[in-house]
């Protein structure tokens, strides 16, 4: 049989509607969520495009977790130790960095702010973290810290979508969604990009997480962290479960009729929507359900109330997420945002996350899943050097920052470039947005300039035209 | 298994699918190579990026997208192209060599040529290297009908001597022929019924629509589809169904984006675009109004609201931003918007560099954006059509009483010029302060001085907070200190404040000084203030109506009282609102202090009612003056007419003298009695009951002008750009302003003849010469009826769209679509009396094989009907749907886990009673957090410019449909419906239920399933495993109105039935 008739064939038995019905008894990631066969969707042609795709080259991570940081954590605080902006403190800043440069809310000829935190070393790299960090200072040997990110935008809602999108201007498409339009997802019962959300809501919003002008199907789909977990999980008051199934089966033998009458496969794709809504409705509750998790490993997570929506509980949600193959989760936590009560600030929210962010990448260790795993720890900006506020605040400042990678195919225990002695500019290996982005796909077996989604008559990358792989960060 | 399966099936389509696509392209011996089908494709997937019209990017200084260019002898001695040799052709050599050096494009590219590709090439340089313009940059011509009788297989003429039927049927049947496949049945009578329901007003039909319709069309179904498709485009809610559509592309949103995302009032705007939908106003005036209906002569209310279009997009109100960098965000969004609504091109590319592939420069791109961005952000009042009558009348009755004053003093002209004299003698001398810092304590704004030494105020909407200016005057003898409150366009109604009114409240003013080498301030004793208005001292009224006691508002005195409470506020009402004011404070001594002394004024912010900022008072324009006269005051009169009287009368706009004139007759005793009867009559004048956001025309001493930013960045501005269009399309001739000293603005003054540029643009972007607005807008109408346009990208029809199947189609349709003075109603009477249109969605599996896409329309679409449809289809078969046609959007049901997922959590009071039920269009679209049910269909957000949804088909919609309380609510409801009207048996019922959902009979075996499911849920109703009552009404205890003969447990099962009818397939789509 030549290779045209096999086609034909396969064509011709996908198209026989009893086999499709029989045969495509399959989960949420390998079925249907775009409509079959239609054209609308030009990069995603194959009837699932979330169905596993074969990445461009061998594959160091095959899933992610990024723990964005909402708000600008302070690099001055945290992660950058700066001996001589303490000894410097309440000087005026040298004239020649300030040319051409914006900080939002201060004046930038603003006295200087010594860090309001020691250092601590740690680990065998001698790592220097701040003392508000010391569970993540355990952790330090298998990490790895961008010391010298740096973006573009000064304001959080362009900032984020920037950090999230690669594009200060709404409407890209994000990280996760560019993730599972390269990679596809794995998990059968759950979707492949999963948001979890804990403090308030972030300035850049949905857009943070949304498929910009990809398929809706890409996006990150939010787990509350109160009430449904997924929207409209729960059936009406009145319908118990066995009403459901009883529905569904009708609805599903009616749906097979219209299948028959119109032959129209978008039909059998509906049909398996419904019964993936089905295995949802159970699938969602025994995710949060976190009753089957040890207490040690709550401690660890440091959650108290396991029915309370915490950092904690999401990142311990997220270790579940990941075990069932769910490709990309994220987690906002927007906290970080100090223009002043920077010395409590910074305490209250290192309370919150050191721990549970130290506890997901020790746990995820222990599990064997750090190795192909991708962890992301940072927001979108840095802080000013500069005070604000008194003598207890920074302003965003988009010269550098620092974040942390941890797992799949990044070299631990390490820290990359270097920032000058106050902490305002990049000195050495500078890593943009871009870099970082480009990077993260490299990782996760994807050429950044190879991604690419045509929408406008032009291919659109998640790095735009710009990006570098850092090599240096790699193992 | 499955799994494995799945995935070998979703290889193998893929292969095929490039097996068909390139099996295309490869030719037979006897076809001819089209330039536009086979040969530019390759240039622009291969080519183009370095060797097309961008010369940034253009290596060895080779174009291809040029004939001339491409054949011509280059310096090298080498030719490219040698038409009719393709051995000595360059191109060839390079795409064909073997050495990496050499190959083309380079091997890093990853972008070789096929050889099939490589051959048409050379066939095509062999048969003369002909080019052809792209069919988009050129205006669309109809094919001759006459040769679509020509036998596509055989060449012979056929049915000579019949007339072809229908033009579009004409052509697909042709194209059908070729393909040796035949168009399918006609649609059933019912599920067309239902189908033209839907694509014409979105809603389905009624059980006996559907029965009177199936009546007439046994008989006659042409006249039938007629009479039904003009009663349709006759019915309001046809406006309402393609107002969604331009809502879509216009990035229409009930707020304003970023952080804050603040509610906005905008959808005066959507009433607008359902109301000319629905009187079918000209496509080309449509988009006149909306792009420059501020600049038509005589323009009406609505014609300003039109321009609303332009303001649908974001606004940045996040704490510390610089304004003008999200200006500029908001233009290149809105020229990024009109390229996807109305030019059909991806302009967008051009706002950093040379478009790569269509050619359109960077140059060009800032060219249009020129006609733009000399807009003022403006905010409107919208009167309804009551207040717009009792407007003209109390305009007339105050102008009737002004003439009054006139007869009454005859010499009033003369009297107004003495009266103007004396006044100026009076006045002090001021000298306008220029400020040297303009600095709000905090950062959360960034006053910035105007050339004019006005200070501005835009951004954060801040309602708290002190804001301060320093300036270095000479200081010697100042006696007082002026503070003039402004109008400018990009305020509220025109300001002088951003209030919701546009009004402002100042709370403290205070005024220090700095000498040279002193450390620090020292503040100066203010003893008296006055103004030209001040209000009554009342109390601030919160945003909840609550008066405030403490913080008291109104009188000049509270200014500079040393008490933050109290604060000095000047609305003179509605009519004379957003006027200027002036306050005027002394110093208790002249200064006298050493030169280089710092001045500084302070103002403070703290009687703004609310905390959101939609009730902040911040002063948006101000001007700081100093005098030496003795005991300055204000004028009693309005400072409008101060501000008019330093202009000669002659010079004066019309809104000027009447301010003088108003001043004037204030100050004349005998003239009271009219002075109290006109202002008797101001009382009468109507509060607006909404706003608008909107352009309007700037200031002629406000000019902006335009440069071309380096790589589209805001702040990087290169050389300056006067207005011009892209050289690809048709002309655009401003007139006298390309004659104009620097030829960069337009008409320099408002009294000039040449057309207003940006009118001049609107106008220029529906010529009947261009090559692309009639052929957008049938498009997009055609996407929206076939679920998929003619051009697959109706945001992009460049030289990376798709080559439609169905050109002729599209071209045919956009000359009679001009011809037909551009009527939208015209065209879709057009489409729908096809037998394209009406055949049967039935999918025939040889024609699916062989046309998968379905792009020979050899049958009809079937698709998921749209967000907005699927909700409103439910409301309307459960007869819960509420009819009534535009107002304010309606705040939806939301989870509280997704409303304290916001930035800021919105106050959410969610609609109640009827309001509950209005159609989707109606639904509060908020962009930060975007709807939960009609995000689940793919409604966009409205981020951006949306031109095209793309379908999914998810469990999240599933769990939508199945569980979200409005559909809920529609499921009981539509039990209810069914026991009420469907009959007394089930079996009559389920037939009801049917022709409610789908419109079409049950057929026996969908008969059997429903009953059968209608028994199970009887049984564990009487057995008590479900309660009645919970399932029937959601609530245990309440009591269920129950149509007679019925019993609970009826409208029990019937819920359950309901839910599972309302989430068909077919009720879901549109067949």
């Amino acid at each position: 049989m030549n290779l045209h008739h096999q086609l034909q064939s396969e064509i011709a038995k996908l198209l026989t509607r009893r086999w499709f019905l029989q045969n495509c008894g399959v989960g949420l990631g390998a079925m249907a969520f775009n409509s079959l066969l239609s054209n609308d969707v030009r990069a995603a042609d194959t009837p699932n495009p979330l169905a596993p795709k074969q990445s461009h080259f061998p594959a160091k991570a095959k899933r992610v977790v990024y723990l964005f940081q909402a708000g600008a954590p302070s690099h001055l605080e945290l992660f950058d130790p700066k001996p001589e902006l303490a000894k410097r403190d309440g000087q005026l800043p040298p004239a020649d960095l300030l040319k051409d440069y914006r900080a939002a809310f201060i004046n930038p000829n603003s006295a200087l702010l010594g860090p309001k935190y020691t250092f601590h070393t740690h680990g065998q790299a001698a790592i220097e973290l701040g003392e508000t960090l010391p569970y993540t200072g355990k952790m330090v040997n298998d990490l790895c810290f961008i010391r010298s990110m740096h973006t573009d935008a000064v304001n959080h809602a362009p900032g984020q979508v920037m950090m999230n999108t690669g594009a200060q201007q709404f409407g890209r498409p994000s990280f996760g969604a560019w993730t599972l339009y390269g990679l596809g997802t794995e998990s059968d019962d759950l979707p492949g990009y999963v948001v979890l959300t804990s403090a308030k809501g972030t300035s850049g919003g949905a857009s943070n997480y949304g498929s910009g002008f990809l398929p809706t199907s890409f996006g990150g789909i939010p787990f509350r962290g109160s009430g449904d977990p997924v929207l409209y999980l729960s059936n009406p008051k009145g319908f118990d479960d066995k009403t459901q199934r009883t529905s569904l089966d009708s609805l599903r033998r009616l749906n097979e009729i219209a299948l028959e009458d119109f032959g129209d496969p978008e039909i059998a794709a509906r049909i398996q929507s419904y019964e993936t809504a089905y295995r949802l409705q159970s699938s969602a509750p025994e995710l949060m359900d976190l009753s089957s998790e040890e207490q040690h490993v709550l401690n660890q997570y440091n959650i108290k109330d396991v029915n309370q929506s915490t950092f904690g509980r999401n990142c311990l949600l997220a270790r579940r997420l990941l075990e069932r193959g769910v490709r990309f989760v994220q987690l906002f936590h927007e906290a970080w945002d100090h223009h002043s009560g920077l010395t409590n600030g910074i305490k209250r929210s290192c309370e919150v996350t050191d721990q549970p962010s130290a506890a997901l990448v020790a746990d995820l260790k222990q599990r064997g899943l750090l190795e192909d795993t991708l962890v992301i720890w940072g927001g979108e900006f840095g802080r000013t050097p500069m005070v604000q506020t008194g003598n207890d605040g920074r302003d965003h400042h988009n010269r550098c920052f620092t974040i942390w990678l941890a797992g799949g195919g990044i070299k631990a225990g390490h820290v990359h470039g270097k920032t000058d002695e106050i902490g305002f500019n990049v000195v050495e290996d500078g890593v943009h947005v871009h870099d970082l982005n480009a990077t993260l796909l490299h990782l996760l077996g994807l050429d950044h300039t190879r991604l690419t989604y045509r929408f406008q008559g032009r291919d659109f990358r998640l790095t735009d035209v710009h990006g570098h792989v850092v090599n240096d960060i790699l193992s | 298994m499955g799994n494995h399966i799945v995935k070998v099936t979703v290889f193998l389509i893929a292969v095929l699918v490039l097996a068909s696509a390139s099996m295309s392209t490869v030719l037979g011996a006897d076809q001819t190579i089209d330039f536009q089908q086979h040969i530019r494709p390759i240039l622009v997937e291969h080519c183009f990026k370095c060797h097309g019209p961008d010369e940034g990017t253009r290596q060895s200084d080779l174009r291809l997208d040029l004939r001339e260019m491409a054949t011509a002898k280059r310096n090298s001695g080498e030719l490219a192209i040698v038409p009719g040799n393709p051995d000595a052709s360059w191109v060839l050599m390079r795409v064909t060599s073997d050495d990496p050096d050499l190959v083309m494009p380079p091997p890093n590219e990853n972008n070789a040529l096929t050889s099939a590709q490589i051959s048409m090439l050379r066939q095509w340089i062999q048969a003369g290297a002909k080019y052809s313009p792209h069919w988009a940059f050129v205006p669309p011509r109809q094919t001759d009908l006459l040769d679509l009788r020509e036998d596509p297989t055989t060449g012979q003429l056929v049915d000579a001597a019949k007339p072809i039927s229908h033009p579009i049927d004409g052509m697909v049947a042709h194209r059908l022929k070729k393909a040796g496949v035949a168009m399918s049945p006609p649609a059933p009578h019912d599920v067309l019924c239902r189908r033209i329901h839907l694509d014409v007003i979105g809603l389905p039909p009624s059980p006996s629509e559907v029965t009177q319709f199936v009546a007439v069309a046994e008989q006659d179904p042409a006249s039938a589809v007629a009479a039904l498709v003009e009663r349709l485009l006759h019915s309001a809610h046809y406006g309402e169904k393609w107002a969604r559509h331009w809502l879509d592309v216009a990035r229409y949103a009930d707020t304003n984006g970023y952080e804050k995302d603040l509610p906005r009032e905008q959808w005066a705007w959507r009433d607008w675009v359902i109301q000319v939908i629905n009187a079918d106003l000209p496509y080309n005036q449509f988009i006149i109004e909306q792009i420059a209906g501020d600049l038509l002569p005589n323009r009406t209310q609505n014609q300003l609201i039109a321009t609303g279009f332009l303001r649908n997009g974001m606004i940045n109100e996040e704490g510390a931003i610089v304004f003008e960098q999200f200006r500029m965000e908001g233009l290149f969004d809105r020229m990024d918007c009109i390229g996807k609504a109305v030019l059909g091109i991806s302009i967008q590319c051009a706002q950093c560099h040379n478009h790569k592939y269509d050619p359109i420069s960077q140059n060009e791109y800032y060219g249009m954006f020129a006609f733009l961005n000399d807009t003022c952000e403006s905010k409107s009042w919208v009167y309804t059509q009551q207040q717009q009558k009792q407007i003209v009348e109390i305009t007339a009755e105050i102008g009737h009483l002004e003439n009054q004053c006139r007869e009454h003093n005859p010499d009033y002209q003369q009297q107004i010029a003495d009266w103007e004299r004396s006044q100026l003698a009076a006045a002090p001398q001021w000298e306008i302060l220029d400020t040297t810092e303009q600095v709000w304590v905090g950062g959360v704004n960034h006053p910035e001085e105007k050339a004019d030494h006005s200070v501005m105020v835009m951004g954060h909407p801040t309602t708290e907070g002190t804001m301060y200016v320093v300036a270095e005057p000479q200081l010697d003898g100042i006696t007082g200190l002026r503070l003039e409150a402004l109008t400018h366009g990009d305020l509220p109604f025109g300001g002088p404040g951003q209030s919701y009114r546009g009004t402002f409240a100042l709370s403290e003013l205070t005024v220090e000084v700095k000498p040279s080498g002193s450390d620090s301030w020292k503040k100066l004793t203010l003893n008296h203030a006055s103004s030209d208005f001040a209000e009554e001292d009342q109390p601030l009224v919160l945003e909840d109506s609550t008066p405030d006691e403490k913080r008291r508002i109104g009188p000049i005195a509270f200014l500079i009282d040393e008490n933050i409470e109290t604060g000095w506020r000047a609305d003179r009402g509605p009519l004379i609102r957003n006027t200027e004011s002036v306050a005027v404070v002394q110093f208790a001594e002249p200064l006298q202090l050493p030169t280089r002394t710092l001045f500084r004024v302070t103002l403070d912010l703290k009687h703004s009612p609310g905390k959101q900022g939609v009730q902040n008072t911040m002063l948006g324009r101000m001007r700081f003056a100093l005098t030496r006269s003795l005991n300055p005051r204000a004028a009693n009169y309005d400072h409008a007419a101060t501000l008019a009287m330093q202009k000669p009368p002659a010079h004066r706009r019309a809104t000027e003298t009447a301010a003088v004139f108003r001043a004037w007759r204030k100050s004349v005793p005998e003239l009271s009695a009219m002075n109290q009867q006109i202002a008797a009559c101001q009382q009468q004048y109507p509060e607006a009951h909404t706003s608008v956001l909107t352009v309007t025309a700037r200031d002629p001493t406000d000019r902006r002008n335009t440069f071309l930013l380096d790589r589209g960045v805001w702040d990087k501005p290169k050389q300056r750009i006067r207005p011009h269009v892209p050289a690809l399309f048709h002309p655009l001739h401003l007139g006298e302003a390309d004659h104009s000293e620097d030829g960069l603005c337009g008409p320099a003054s408002a009294t000039s003849t040449a057309l207003a540029p940006r009118l001049a643009f609107a106008r220029w972007l529906v010529d009947p010469n261009s090559p692309f607005a009639a052929r957008v807008q049938v498009n997009r109408v055609w996407q929206a009826i076939f679920g998929k346009g003619l051009v697959e990208t109706p945001e992009d029809f460049g030289l990376r769209a798709p080559q439609p199947e169905y050109l002729n189609v599209l071209d045919w349709l956009a000359v009679d679509f001009v011809a037909g003075d551009w009527s939208t109603k015209h065209l879709i009477r057009t489409i729908l009396f096809s037998a394209t249109y009406q055949q049967s969605s039935q999918i025939n599996p040889e024609i699916l094989r062989l046309d998968p896409q379905n792009s020979w329309l050899a049958r009809s679409p079937r698709f998921r009907a749209e967000a907005e449809v699927i909700r409103d289809i439910a409301l309307s078969v459960s007869g819960l749907l509420n009819r009534k046609i535009g107002g304010a959007s309606i705040l939806p049901p939301v989870p509280d886990n997704v409303l304290n997922d916001t930035f800021t959590r919105p106050d959410w009071t969610v609609a109640t009673g009827v309001e509950r039920y209005r159609r989707a269009l109606y639904v509060f679209r908020k962009r930060s957090m975007p709807d939960p049910v009609l995000m689940n269909f793919d409604a966009p957000n409205a981020d951006f410019s949306c031109a095209r949804r793309i379908r999914s088909n998810t469990p999240l919609a599933a769990l939508v449909a199945l569980n979200e309380p409005v559909f809920v609510e529609a499921a009981r409801a539509m039990a209810l419906r069914i026991l009420r009207e469907g009959g007394t048996t089930d079996q009559e019922r389920t037939a009801y239920a049917f022709r409610l959902c789908t419109a079409r009979s049950v057929k026996p075996a969908e008969q059997a399933e429903v009953l059968a499911l209608l028994k199970d849920c009887r049984t564990r109703l009487a057995e008590g495993s479900l309660s009645i009552n919970e399932v029937a009404t959601g609530n245990l205890d309440r009591p269920l109105e129950l149509p007679t003969g019925c019993s609970p447990q009826d409208a029990a099962a019937w819920t359950i039935a309901a839910r599972v009818l309302l989430n068909l397939d077919e009720t879901l789509s549109k067949n």
